[in-house]
């Protein structure tokens, strides 16, 4: 108990019991609170034993705990464990956190739910977090898949959570096919780097790959399809197309799996395998490219959206797509450290947008406004929460950005660069829309029958969110507050040499972007209205997802349906033909067969006698 | 048995009076000449049997024959009742309108 290896199995083990007690212990389930508090007693437990790991972790330190899975004569086919080393460490303490965070928070946001929903909603909640650590700490391909797969159903599970609304129930099932559609490469991928090394274990792969022994010939197809994993979960261009609707799920889910941590999954393998990727250079110059362009299309498509959490959504694409970048430019750390940071701010801004919707009873950003004054302490922290995203120096989001746009600037992306210069001040500009509308302004005054639920208490003054709520809001306003200021402390030394105008021109973007914001939602100098006409087409393909949606529902509906025609042609006319001539076959000879069961006695001795005959001669014939 | 008589002459007249019964029962219309060409198959076989019991010099074939016999008149009586009870139920003994079974 006194490495982090072992600290990190308590961690992972922890949200396991709970979710095992939960599915299992059918009473506790349905009543509510109660298995609410059983989850966060447990993710509190994970928490502290994933803060002690932390702490007892090493830069260089690595912990390897393995149990073996599938026994083979020559070696252990497959191992299942831990491997606890600084960046999974790391990754666990932010899961851990957010997760508990999360689950206090639900417990104010839920607080009207049917008791026995809630139950089922903490269930998945122990499920989720337990599946998260098991992939962050797997040592090998294989116990990754796995995991990877549980976090795909809990994304399911939580998305469809209001499962009677068919929006959310169509939402949970085109997140689940689509990031199927990057699993069923990730597997390929897996299975094929298996053919060349016999091993799932990253360690060993590793020493492979050290040691010169892996052949490069055809490695690019293998980490391409490891990338295409990726691409599903993390939402890369063109299959980010399931994250905005995920946003029908509870606020706190979209905080957790659709943020911080679930969606990172893709950024978090390639951090953890980069030695790989780096054999591939084409494939990263994809990765850096598809990253680049998907933080650039998201963040336009998040321009025109009213609903405050499809905003958000599209700035968590648009922020993947950054790491992505980084990643292709082949400094993982730096993408790593925008998925920490961003991992705190983006679940702060949730879940300040959350306490919003909580208290407005509207996901729409028209129908908010001057927030600020009867919602004092959630404007703060989403202000906070804005400004790391925005990149402003002190705050959480700054300093990783900008590494990230060193490191594709130093990798030699030039284009990729300046597609992420103009997302960054697409995304202060967004982001500030919506803290101008909401949060400023004068009050909307609802006009009567309008509003998704209509109740006629959130008709009263809208007031800042109950501790439950609140405690959480402000310990992640902090936190990115101080990572901002730690950042600025220890400045921990880059792979790279950033260029020396990069940090002027990053705060730069992002006033530009706050400015340009404040002009036109808050002093009303540019016309909103002027904006949109001179962007019109962009705006128009924007408000049409760039027809990504309906080009994916064409080519599902064209494929499934050309696929159907197909199978129910065969089906009705060669399956059913042969049956049917059979079965007409098997009619005609019966009818002729019939008549010598003419029923006459004489006949059936006649028969007798004339088969014994020739019995006899056939037995007697010589021969 | 006289010595002239050969043991292949009892067999033939058997086979013959077989073969006469046979075709008495596959050809006859009527149940009561049906039942008769039984009777003929069933005293060919006992012919056989007296004469290998002969040949033989064994007494066991005899014995036989005397069980057979008793057995052939209780079939004769169970054969005959049923005849009658069909010609109750069906107003007719004729083996050709007796098809029932007709698939």
């Amino acid at each position: 108990m006194t490495d982090s290896g072992s600290l990190a199995l308590v961690a992972l083990l922890l949200p396991a019991a709970a979710f095992l007690v939960l599915a299992l212990a059918y009473p506790l389930r349905r009543s509510g609170r109660a298995a609410g508090w059983v989850s966060i007693a447990c993710a509190a437990g994970a928490l502290l034993a994933a803060l002690r790991a932390w702490s007892l972790q090493t830069p260089e330190g690595m912990t390897r705990l393995a149990y073996e899975w599938i026994p083979q004569e020559a070696g252990s086919l497959a191992s299942v464990g831990v491997l606890a080393d600084a960046d999974s460490i790391v990754m666990l303490v932010l899961v851990a956190l957010i997760s508990f965070l999360v689950q206090v928070y639900s417990l104010g946001y839920l607080d009207t739910e049917p008791r026995p929903a809630l139950g089922r909603y903490y269930t998945y909640q122990s499920l989720f977090a337990f599946s998260m650590m098991g992939l962050v700490l797997a040592p090998g391909f294989l116990q990754l898949f796995i995991f990877w797969e549980l976090v795909g159903l809990c994304s399911y599970l939580l998305i469809g959570y209001w499962y009677d609304r068919p929006e959310a129930a169509r939402a949970a099932v085109k997140a689940f096919w689509i990031t199927k559609a990057g699993d069923v490469g990730l597997l390929i991928g897996i299975v094929l780097l298996w053919l060349r090394t016999g091993t799932f274990d990253y360690l060993e792969i590793y020493d492979l790959v050290r040691a010169g022994d892996l052949p490069l010939a055809g490695l690019g197809a293998v980490t391409f399809c490891l990338y295409l994993g990726a691409m599903g979960k993390s939402a890369q261009f063109p299959l980010h197309v399931w994250l905005p609707d995920a946003m029908e799920g509870p606020t706190p889910v979209s905080a957790l799996i659709h943020a911080a941590t679930m969606v990172t999954a893709g950024v978090y393998l390639l951090r953890r395998t980069i030695w790989l990727f780096a054999l591939t250079p084409d494939v990263l110059l994809i990765i850096g490219w598809v990253g680049a362009f998907t933080a650039l299309l998201a963040a336009v498509l998040a321009c025109v959206q009213s609903d405050i959490k499809r905003v958000l959504a599209y700035s968590t694409v648009s922020q993947l797509g950054y790491m992505m970048a980084a990643m292709g430019a082949g400094f993982a750390a730096a993408g790593f450290l925008h998925l920490l940071t961003h991992g705190i701010f983006k679940a702060l801004l949730f879940l300040g947008a959350g306490a919003v919707i909580h208290a407005v009873g509207s996901n729409d950003v028209y129908h908010m406004g001057g927030l600020r004054r009867t919602m004092p302490q959630t404007a703060v922290v989403f202000l906070v929460g804005t400004l790391s995203l925005a990149g402003i120096p002190l705050f959480g989001g700054f300093f990783s950005k900008e590494e990230i746009l060193g490191a594709v600037w130093s990798g030699g992306l030039a284009l990729p660069f300046w597609m992420l210069v103009a997302a960054a001040f697409l995304t202060a500009f967004y982001m500030f829309r919506v803290v101008f509308l909401a949060f400023w302004g004068d009050p909307y005054r609802r006009p009567p029958g309008i509003g998704p639920h209509g109740a006629a208490a959130h008709e009263a003054h809208p007031h800042d969110p109950p501790p439950v709520m609140g405690l959480p809001l402000w310990l992640l306003a902090i936190l990115s507050v101080a990572i901002g200021i730690f950042f600025v402390r220890y400045h921990p030394e880059p792979e790279f040499t950033a260029p020396g105008w990069l940090t002027p021109l990053a705060v730069a973007v992002a006033v530009g972007g706050i400015a340009l914001a404040w002009l036109t939602y808050q002093a009303r100098v540019v016309s909103a209205d002027v904006l949109a006409r001179v962007f019109a087409p962009i705006r128009r393909a924007a408000l049409a997802r760039f027809w990504l949606d309906d080009l994916f529902e064409g080519l599902y509906r064209g494929a499934l349906l050309g696929f159907s025609a197909v199978v129910g042609w065969i089906d009705r006319y060669l399956v059913d033909g042969i049956v049917n001539l059979f079965s007409a076959w098997t009619l005609t000879w019966g009818d002729r067969l019939r008549r010598i069961q003419s029923g006459l006695p004489q006949d059936y001795v006649y028969g007798l006698a004339v088969g014994l005959l020739l019995l006899l001669i056939w037995v007697q014939w010589p021969r | 048995m006289p010595a002239s008589v050969s043991l292949q002459a009892y067999l033939v007249l058997a086979a013959v009076l077989f073969a006469i019964g046979l075709f008495g029962v596959v050809t006859r219309r009527t149940t009561i000449g049906i039942l008769l060409g039984i009777e003929l198959m069933l005293n060919s076989v006992n012919i056989n049997l007296v004469a290998f019991a002969r040949y033989h010099g064994d007494v066991a074939g005899l014995v036989f024959t005397v069980f057979t016999i008793s057995i052939t008149v209780a079939e004769v009586a169970l054969g005959l009742a049923l005849v009658i009870l069909i010609f109750r139920v069906r107003r007719t003994a004729i083996a050709d309108h007796l098809d029932l079974l007709r698939g």
